[in-house]
This record gives C-alpha cells, sequence and structure tokens, in this order.
C-alpha cells in the first residue's frame, strides 16, 4: 500500500503509450527478398497491388537512368555537384509513390530522384545543383519543400506544416526525408518531440545508408537502431528493409494512413546503402572497402523487384525493353536540357531578398547595372 | 488582460451604442500594449497563431501574453516543447502552410539555438525559391539588460539579425510604438526579428493604441534639436531623451531620432537629420566592436562627410560579455556617458 502511494505521488500526469507497442521489429520487415522471392518478414505489412509494384519498378529504372545521366554530367561540368541516390532508389521511390497527391515531400540533398519522382520536371529539379538557383521548382505546385542542405532541419519544418494541416482541418500528411547522419542532430530530436506531443501528421523516413559522408553509424549512436529511438519521444517505428521496394511503400503508406487518420507521426528506419560515394567530389576508397560495395550491389533493389515481377508473370521481355527504352529518352531529354547554357538574371540577385526591394538593395541593383555597363563597353571593339 | 480597450471592443458594447466616445489616451504600459497588438491580431487575422515556452497557460514570463490563451483557445495561443530551434523551425513549416506565427523566444540570449533555422530558412527561402516560399512569421525577443537579470538574461543580440539579408528587424522604444510595430509586423510579409526591451516593459506611456501613423521601416524623430543627432533603439530611447533634456543645461539642442527600425535601416530620415545638424552619437546596450553603430556611423559618414563637424561618436557597452547584476550599471549607457560623447564633438572654441 505504501509502495503504491509513492509511485503515485513520483508520477506526472500525462497520456502514456505502451511501450511495446512503440518499438520497431528486431529485423527489418521485407516484404520481397533479396533474391526476388515474395514472404520475407512482413510483421503486419503488406505486399502493394500489382499495378502499384510495377509503377515503382519503372520510376526505379527511371531514376537509377536520371541518377546516371546527372552523374555524368557533373565529369562534363554542366553540374556543380550531385549527390547520388544509386543504391537508395527503393527508398526514394517508394516513399514518394505512397504519399498522396494533397501531402508534402520534405527532401534533402540526396533525395533528387525522390523529388523527380514526385512530378518536378528534370530542369527545375537540377536547379539547385546546376548552380542556376537554390530552388528551381515551385513547392506549392508539386507540394515538395526545397531540397534541404544543413542536416535535419527539414524536419521541422515538416511538422510545423502537418500542424498547421491539423490546425486548419485539412487532410495533409508531411514526409520528412533524412539520413543516418541527421539523426545526430538536435533538430531530428526536437522535431520527433515536437511531432509525438502535437499528434502531428508526419512520417519521418530516415534512409540509414551506413555512413554520413566517411563516418559509419557505429560512430554515429549507440542506439540498438535508429527506428528504437522513436520509443524516446513516443513515436511509434518500424525498421524495414530499404532496398525492397515494396516494403519502404508499405512501411510509408501506413504511416501516412496513421497519420491521416489522427493517429500522429510514425519514424521509419530504411537500412540501404549509398553505391556511389557522398558526392562527385568524394572518395570513398579512403572509408571503405570494395568487397562491401559489391556486397551491397548484389541487393540492388531493381534486380530484386524485377526478379519478382518475371516470377509473376507482371513484367516480360518486351515491357523491360518499352521501359530501357523510356529511360533512355529520359537521359537524352536530361543531357538536352541541361547541355543548354544558363545565364540567370543579375537583377534576380534583389528580387526576392525580401516582399519589396528595400532602398539599400535598389541603390545596389543600380550599382551593380553600372558596373556591368562599364565593362560591356571596354568589351567593345575599338572604333 | 490589459488595461487599455481596443476601439472595436468599445464599440462592441450595448451600453455605448448612442455615441460611443473615441477612446482616449490613458497610461499603458509596454508589456500591455504588446499584449493588445497581439489579442487585437488574433481577432483581426485566424491566420495568427502565438506560441512558445510558457506563452499559453502562464502567459509568459513577462506577462505579455496574459489571457490570451483563455481567450482564443489552445489552438491560437498554445504552449510548446522548450525547443527554441523547433519553435522556429514548426513556425516556418506552418507559415509555409498558410499561418501567421509570432513566437517568443523567452529570453535573447536562450533564442541561440534557433538560429540555424532563422539564418539558413527564415531569413532565406523567399529568396531560395524566387519568392514562391514567403514567410510571414514574426519572432519576439525579449532584448537587453538594465533589469538585474543573471547571466544569459540580458543579451543585446540584435546584431547578429541585422547582419542577416533576409530579416527586418525592428525594436520599439514607447509603449505606443511596441503597440503599433507589432501589429505591423504581423501584417509583413517578410520575417521580422522583433526586439523588445525588457527594461521598459512596465514603463508607461499616456497614449491612444493604432496601429496608423510611421511605418515599420522608418525611423522618428522623438525630440526635434538643431545641435546633434542622438540616434537609439530599444531601451535606450529614453535614455537618449534624458539625456537631451540634461543637455539644455549644456546649452546643447540634441535632436533625438528612434531608430524602430534596425533592418531595414531608414537612410534618408538619418541622413536628413545628421547633414542638417553636422553631428551625431549612436547609443545601444551591446558591445561596440562589431556592433550595430559601427553601420549606423559609417553609412552615415558615407552620406553625409561633407556636413560633418566631427566624428560620428558611438556609446555602447563595453565589449564584453554581459556582466553580473552588480557590475551591469558600469557596462550600460548613461545619460552621462552620451553627454560625454556630445562633448567631445569638436565644438567651437575646443581647442582639440
Amino acid at each position: 500500500m505504501l509502495k503504491e502511494v509513492a509511485v503515485t505521488t513520483l508520477a506526472h500526469p500525462r497520456e502514456k503509450t505502451p511501450a511495446d507497442d512503440l518499438l520497431p521489429s528486431a529485423t527489418p520487415l521485407q516484404l520481397i527478398d533479396q533474391d526476388g522471392r515474395p514472404g520475407g518478414n512482413p510483421d503486419g505489412l503488406r505486399l502493394p497491388p500489382p499495378d502499384v509494384l510495377r509503377e515503382l519498378h519503372r520510376r526505379m529504372v527511371l531514376g537509377r537512368r536520371f541518377d546516371a545521366q546527372a552523374t555524368a554530367l557533373t565529369k562534363q561540368g554542366r553540374l556543380a555537384v550531385y549527390p547520388s541516390s544509386h543504391g537508395q532508389d527503393a527508398c526514394q521511390v517508394g516513399a514518394v509513390l505512397a504519399l498522396r497527391g494533397q501531402d508534402w515531400l520534405f527532401p534533402t540533398y540526396r533525395d533528387t530522384v525522390a523529388v523527380l519522382t514526385r512530378g518536378v520536371p528534370v530542369e527545375e529539379t537540377l536547379s539547385l545543383l546546376r548552380g542556376e538557383w537554390h530552388c528551381g521548382y515551385d513547392p506549392y505546385q508539386y507540394r515538395v519543400a526545397p531540397q534541404c542542405t544543413p542536416l535535419a532541419t527539414n524536419t521541422l519544418h515538416a511538422v510545423g506544416l502537418a500542424h498547421a494541416a491539423r490546425l486548419r482541418k485539412q487532410d495533409q500528411v508531411a514526409l520528412a526525408m533524412l539520413g543516418d547522419g541527421a539523426t545526430s542532430e538536435g533538430d531530428t530530436h526536437e522535431a520527433l518531440n515536437f511531432a509525438a506531443v502535437w499528434k502531428a501528421p508526419v512520417v519521418f523516413l530516415v534512409q540509414n545508408n551506413g555512413y554520413a559522408i566517411s563516418v559509419p553509424v557505429a560512430k554515429q549512436t549507440a542506439a540498438p537502431t535508429l527506428a528504437a529511438k522513436g520509443i524516446g519521444y513516443g513515436v511509434p517505428s518500424l525498421l524495414v528493409d530499404g532496398n525492397d521496394a515494396a516494403a519502404v511503400y508499405a512501411a510509408v503508406r501506413a504511416g501516412v494512413e496513421r497519420a491521416a487518420d489522427g493517429g500522429g507521426p510514425t519514424l521509419i528506419e530504411a537500412i540501404t546503402y549509398r553505391i556511389e560515394a557522398h558526392t562527385n567530389a568524394d572518395d570513398a576508397n579512403r572509408y571503405r572497402g570494395s568487397e562491401e560495395v559489391s556486397a551491397w550491389l548484389e541487393r540492388d533493389p531493381i534486380a530484386r523487384l524485377e526478379a519478382y515481377l518475371r516470377a509473376a508473370r507482371l513484367l516480360d521481355d518486351d515491357a523491360a525493353g518499352r521501359l530501357a527504352a523510356e529511360a533512355e529518352r529520359l537521359a537524352d531529354d536530361v543531357r538536352q536540357r541541361l547541355n543548354i547554357d544558363v545565364s540567370p538574371d543579375p537583377a534576380d540577385l534583389f528580387e526576392h531578398v525580401y516582399a519589396h526591394p528595400t532602398a539599400a538593395l535598389e541603390r545596389q541593383r543600380a550599382a551593380l547595372f553600372a558596373e556591368l555597363r562599364e565593362l560591356a563597353e571596354a568589351e567593345e571593339p575599338a572604333s | 488582460m490589459s488595461a487599455v480597450t481596443s476601439p472595436q471592443e468599445t464599440t462592441g458594447s450595448g451600453r455605448q451604442a448612442l455615441s460611443p466616445p473615441a477612446p482616449g489616451p490613458a497610461p499603458v504600459t509596454m508589456a500591455a500594449a504588446l499584449n493588445q497588438a497581439l489579442a487585437d491580431s488574433l481577432a483581426a487575422d485566424e491566420r495568427v497563431v502565438v506560441f512558445g515556452e510558457d506563452v499559453g497557460t502562464l502567459g509568459g514570463v513577462f506577462r505579455v501574453t496574459d489571457g490570451l490563451a483563455a481567450r482564443f483557445g489552445d489552438e491560437r495561443v498554445f504552449d510548446t516543447p522548450l525547443a527554441e530551434s523547433g519553435i522556429v523551425g514548426t513556425a516556418i513549416g506552418m507559415a509555409m502552410n498558410g499561418l501567421v506565427p509570432v513566437v517568443e523566444m523567452q529570453f535573447d540570449a536562450f533564442a541561440y539555438p534557433a538560429f540555424e533555422q532563422v539564418t539558413s530558412h527564415l531569413a532565406k527561402l523567399r529568396n531560395r525559391t524566387r519568392g514562391r516560399l514567403a514567410l510571414p512569421v514574426v519572432i519576439r525577443v525579449p532584448f537587453g539588460g538594465g533589469i538585474g537579470g543573471v547571466e544569459h538574461h540580458s543579451d543585446s543580440s540584435e546584431a547578429y539579425y541585422t547582419h542577416t539579408p533576409g530579416l527586418r528587424v525592428v525594436a520599439p522604444g514607447t509603449p505606443g510604438d511596441a503597440y503599433r510595430l507589432l501589429r505591423q509586423a504581423i501584417r509583413c510579409p517578410d520575417p521580422v526579428i522583433f526586439f523588445e526591451p525588457k527594461r521598459r516593459y512596465w514603463s508607461k506611456e499616456t497614449t491612444v493604441l493604432t496601429a496608423d501613423g510611421p511605418p515599420i521601416d522608418r525611423a522618428v524623430v522623438r525630440r526635434p534639436g538643431r545641435d546633434v543627432t542622438l540616434i537609439a533603439y530599444g531601451g535606450m530611447v529614453a535614455t537618449a531623451l534624458e539625456a537631451a533634456g540634461a543637455a539644455v543645461e549644456e546649452g546643447w539642442d540634441v535632436e533625438v531620432i528612434d531608430l524602430r527600425s534596425l533592418s531595414p535601416f531608414d537612410d534618408q530620415t538619418l541622413a536628413e537629420s545628421v547633414c542638417r545638424t553636422g553631428r551625431a552619437v549612436i547609443v545601444h546596450e551591446a558591445a561596440g566592436f562589431g556592433g550595430y553603430g559601427a553601420e549606423v556611423a559609417a553609412r552615415l559618414t558615407e552620406q553625409c562627410f561633407h556636413y560633418l563637424e566631427a566624428p560620428i561618436l558611438r556609446v555602447t557597452g563595453f565589449d564584453i560579455p554581459y556582466p553580473p547584476p552588480h557590475l551591469e550599471r558600469f557596462h550600460l549607457p548613461s545619460t552621462d556617458r552620451i553627454l560625454d560623447a556630445i562633448a567631445r564633438l569638436q565644438w567651437e572654441g575646443d581647442n582639440a
């Protein structure tokens, strides 16, 4: 009796979620295994219908070709930099296809294929990496926030947008993308905490690709898994095979549905691998061996889904050939669009700093233009 | 709620239905004026939400949000978890989705965890998206010393923000202006860092609270004068006015300008005054080195050089971390230091 009283006094009143409901599975959930066989370890996840599986495959093939073309364009100086999505195709395509039209995507710089998959046109997708403008697309048109470079900061924007949707009685879910490294940032902690307290309709997708540039996950955290961190915030978590597009799709879809039903946020950790270096400017040989990369190439997300689709007679040689041709057309289109020289207008430098340029900015714009006129005059051949 | 009644509340009362008298000037503290500005903004625009640490049930540690949660409900005015980056980061997301967040940082030095969200996102998203993404967010920051606060409770952090393009930075010096500027800031399509001088929260002014008057980006002449322009903002406006009063005995006719808007800077009003008086002193609590006053002195020197009788001087806090309460009086600019600075402005008859 005495003991019970003591316990009551020590517990501050608050809503409690049973801890067991929050923990992820011990091993990553899988719907299609490495060799393309169904089953795996679904643990409540449902295999998406055939048309979704075919679309996941198609978008991954297109995304992979786009990614290879973008990497090639860095070598020709057409892109300032390109952080490749190769290897993480299932995460980026699976997550984006699981969103509904009214939902919002909050991508990072790594998620260019996710942005493309959401329907953003090629040259608008690549404006940032081309060095033309920071964000080339209209976020409201595609419901895609600008690709975020300061790690984890986008997670809070996702929570705020989702909370606003709830306050305004709008059925919208925000998907926050982040990597394993970003889970060490304070903003991730704050975002998970705010989302849980507010029951904000958010899905957090951590693409755990093993490295934050060169630093392996083992040096990033002592937690058993990144998904396990959810319990500390009261956020239910899932651990999935991030190279299984069906599992990523199903997990994100489940998170979106839970959020839309008022069930609050979900944290998903997807185990995947970055096949390329951090960017074209990085040398991955300094921190990882080629055997490790080869082992992950064996777990290729596209080959796996293709094996499944062929075995299930959802894909044949003809369809695969048509898809390959479509991918080549996309690559051609990317090359053509990116081989055009861009010359952004210097006047734009001053245009969108404030809603209306200040008097000081107007003077600076006039000074720059005077300078440009003088330069142009100096370059004119003497008569 | 504050003792001040807004015009709309007065006209709504049945007892005064026949001919409601225009609300006359009444004494009001700066805290009450800010409270009224928040209440009137919440009433006028359903997109406005007010949130932060302790702003709900408690009404804020300075009571600036007193009574707002009870009046407008906990979906409009609410407490957040204790995390400043979280407050500003989620405000950005809410603004993206059509709300107008007005958030409170409890004290100046506790706003620093939000700095990345402010500088990398709040200030830049309009620019990064070529104007597609506007963020009408107001961050209220109680700032400055003079209240006997222990460390981390008295910083003047304005220069960190004025150095960031894309932000508007304002600081009211009087209760009437606190109301006006906050109403204007909440209506402004740009993000606004709104600095509230803690030491003036309880100072009173007899005034009618109105959003009309000088716009958000204009400085005002608080006291006209012919001999020297004294430039101040926030908590130092009252100190500057005191100094101007004392200067009369010394034979100096001092003009006092209240900047109100630190960024953008009202070059026109300031240059007009300084070119006319030929002398200027800028006053702020923050450290002088790399401080806001350096920018003011540089701009006005560029614009008024041929009219200047003396170098533009700064009266600022020392270049030290903010001192403990028993020492802060040595650090803060005083009327004496301002008068000393004025005395050093190369007056006729000086031997210097």
